[in-house]
């Protein structure tokens, strides 16, 4: 991992670095000079990956999906991160970043959430560590994802509603840096994706990187090769997509695919497809992709799946772009739906819409009878059955 | 060459009074007639923010101010447009405060030219910090003779005040707290330390307290500890559904004093 590692300064590319009020700079600052030394410690190793393998799960399987392979005349894995404790890869995230706030002498979290999926896993954390936890939640996400905020709330989680702009994943991240900005002292800011502030995009993506790491030890024993054809994942943020790709970047026959959401259609005016309709500007204290006016005023994405609303994409992803490591495709919320039901149908597992994205394109890249196509089934579907049973006709 | 921030501080030296305003609102016309009444009452500066639609380190007036300011219509060319001809009628000083990327949008070179064309003295961006501002924006500010402000807080380095205080040529200013804009601050109780420890490290340039500065109370706090103060949040409030712009500004400005 050199070519598209981040620089000092955070980095990829043209991408990343840290647009932070000054307000931020003391916090920020401190993860910056401190968070590869914590993180390698060989204490804080130990301590992180007793707690993936005995609470969350890990590894997580690489299921070999012998019906939807048939379907699609290939070879079809399936990295099975709806298995993980909580429902999603969130969870490998959130346990890495609590241990981190503990050595920083972080009495408070909060953290900010589409889905809902990165506010349980807070939450959760937050309950087993014992730490008070406030998750900032758009309005609109509140009545979509309704059971994980009742989640959050079993766990002790005190749940905020975003009420500006779209009432979606971006207001809530704003809301959460206020928060941040009126409390730098006692809180970390788990941020939920590869986005914010260098180093919150590298330190999520290394957290996630268990994904790849063990996709590829995986393969080996059930293919006898390391590296497969595709990596395919769905980006919002973009955290379980890098999380997948990340000990890909150098084998550069594997070819990465990330999955946008293109909501009612790219041009529709309601999508959330980044690297077609964005530009580079700074959102977020980074500077990336996103949708925004030529007045550089931000876009309201829409997507179905509350964890794919959201305007941009991680300073990382947004330079996989621009150089063109990985292909970015989209899919409609409709081809999502249809997606849900197939792998429901075909492999007996309900995804989350999320995950649905990255199955929705299988016959658009034309894969070959002896490809072996790894896909980041990144969460479960519980969290969507209210939208499925809308939706779908049974 | 001293430009007319400088002006101000050295001919007033203290008591100074600065007032932000969201460019765009109440109405999108509004600004040119807000300028006037602030500086006939008196005020010293002004700060005319410009909108963006995820101002993050705005509290909910200014964030309010500023979706109606880009619904209105408010963008940084129409600004400029509003400006051009400003300085016959407003001597006093005018700085622009705003995030990083509308001005990355209109192009941040042509911004500062903008800028200096219709006679700005100054500019704030938050997101703009001090390392991506000397790797890349600095000499553009220097090619275009405008002076960039920097923040600091309670938790800003002696150290790095002091560089701060180095790279400025206009004034530092300095937030009153841990806050967003428009906080409800007590400012006696926590705040004198802070400002004691900023009086003690001699700067260079003078200092103007912001963020929770609302009613004569406060005004007086932070005049007995800085040179300045300015005022936001608790003037943007004001301004809401104002039909009389004139005698709002002038209503304002006398229960301050
Ligand atoms: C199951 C699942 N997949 C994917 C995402 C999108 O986030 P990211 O792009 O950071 O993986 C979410 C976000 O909530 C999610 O819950």
């Amino acid at each position: 991992m050199e070519k598209f590692k981040v620089d000092k300064h955070g980095y990829y590319g043209k991408f990343g670095g840290a647009y932070i009020p000054e307000m931020l700079h003391k916090n920020i600052e401190e993860l910056q000079n401190k968070y590869l030394d914590i993180i390698y410690a060989p204490a804080f190793q130990k301590e992180f990956h007793q707690l993936l393998k005995d609470y969350v799960g890990r590894p997580t399987p690489l299921y070999f999906a012998k019906r939807l392979s048939e379907k699609y005349a290939t070879n079809i894995f399936l990295k099975r991160e709806d298995l993980c404790h909580t429902g999603a890869h969130k969870v490998n995230n959130t346990i890495g970043q609590i241990l981190l706030a503990q050595k920083l002498g972080k009495k408070r979290i909060i953290a900010e959430t589409g889905a809902g999926q990165h506010g349980v896993a807070t939450a959760t954390v937050c309950a087993l560590m014992n730490l008070p936890c406030v998750v900032y939640m758009g309005e609109v996400d509140i009545a979509r994802q309704a059971p994980n905020v009742q989640r959050m709330k079993m766990l002790g989680a005190e749940v905020r509603p975003a009420t500006s702009g779209s009432k979606t994943l971006k207001d809530a991240t704003n809301e959460a840096m206020r928060d941040w900005i009126a409390h730098p002292e006692d809180t970390h800011y788990i941020i939920g994706s590869v986005v914010g502030p260098h180093p919150f995009p590298d330190m999520v993506a290394r957290f996630q990187s268990i994904i790849s790491e063990e996709i590829r030890w995986q393969l080996k024993e059930q293919t006898g090769s390391e590296l497969p054809n595709y990596v395919i994942a769905c980006v919002g943020g973009g955290s379980n997509a890098a999380g997948a790709f990340y000990h890909f970047l150098d084998d550069e026959t594997v070819q990465l695919i990330a999955v946008e959401a293109a909501g009612e259609g790219i041009h529709s005016g309601k999508s959330a497809a980044t690297t077609a309709l964005g530009k580079p500007g700074v959102l977020h204290s980074s500077k990336t992709l996103f949708m925004q006016t030529d007045d550089g005023q931000v876009v309201e994405p829409h997507s179905i799946s509350a964890g794919l609303d959201y305007p941009g994409i991680g300073p990382i992803h947004a330079h996989l772009f621009d150089v063109g490591r990985a292909k970015f495709l989209s899919a409609t919320d409709e081809q999502a739906l249809d997606a849900v039901l197939e792998l429901s149908r075909l492999e007996g597992i309900i995804p989350a819409l999320e995950s649905a994205h990255a199955f929705a394109i299988l016959s658009e890249i034309g894969v070959k009878k002896d490809d072996t196509v790894v896909i980041n089934l990144s969460g479960r579907g519980d969290k969507d059955l209210d939208t499925y049973l809308k939706r779908i006709a049974l | 060459m001293t430009n007319r921030i400088q002006q101000l501080f050295k001919q007033k030296e203290n008591n100074i009074l600065s007032v932000f305003i969201t460019a765009g609102y109440p109405t999108v016309e509004a600004l040119p007639e807000i300028l006037k009444a602030l500086q006939s009452n008196g005020v010293d500066m002004v700060e005319i923010g410009m909108p963006f639609s995820d101002p993050t380190a705005d509290g909910p007036v200014i964030q309010h101010s500023n979706t109606i300011a880009i619904n209105n219509g408010m963008t940084i060319k129409l600004l400029f447009e509003q400006l051009k001809d400003i300085r016959k009628d407003i001597h006093i000083p005018l700085v622009l405060m705003g995030y990083i990327n509308p001005a990355l949008q209109f192009g941040f070179d042509n911004f500062l030219a903008s800028a200096k064309d219709c006679g700005i003295d100054g500019v704030i961006i938050p997101d703009l910090p001090m390392y991506e501002y000397e790797h890349i924006y600095g000499n553009l500010f220097k090619k275009h003779d405008l002076q960039n402000i920097f923040l600091i807080t309670p938790q800003t380095s002696n150290e790095r005040i002091q560089k701060i205080d180095q790279i400025s040529n206009s004034f530092i200013y300095v937030v009153s707290t841990h806050a967003i804009t428009g906080a409800n601050i007590d400012l006696e109780a926590q705040q004198v330390a802070y400002f004691d420890r900023i009086k003690t490290l001699n700067l260079r340039n003078p200092t103007v307290i912001g963020f929770g500065i609302k009613d004569k109370d406060t005004l007086a706090f932070a005049h007995k500890n800085a040179n300045g103060a300015i005022i936001g949040s608790a003037f943007v409030k004001v301004l809401e559904n104002r039909q009389n712009i004139s005698e709002t500004v002038a209503d304002f400005i006398q229960q301050l004093q």
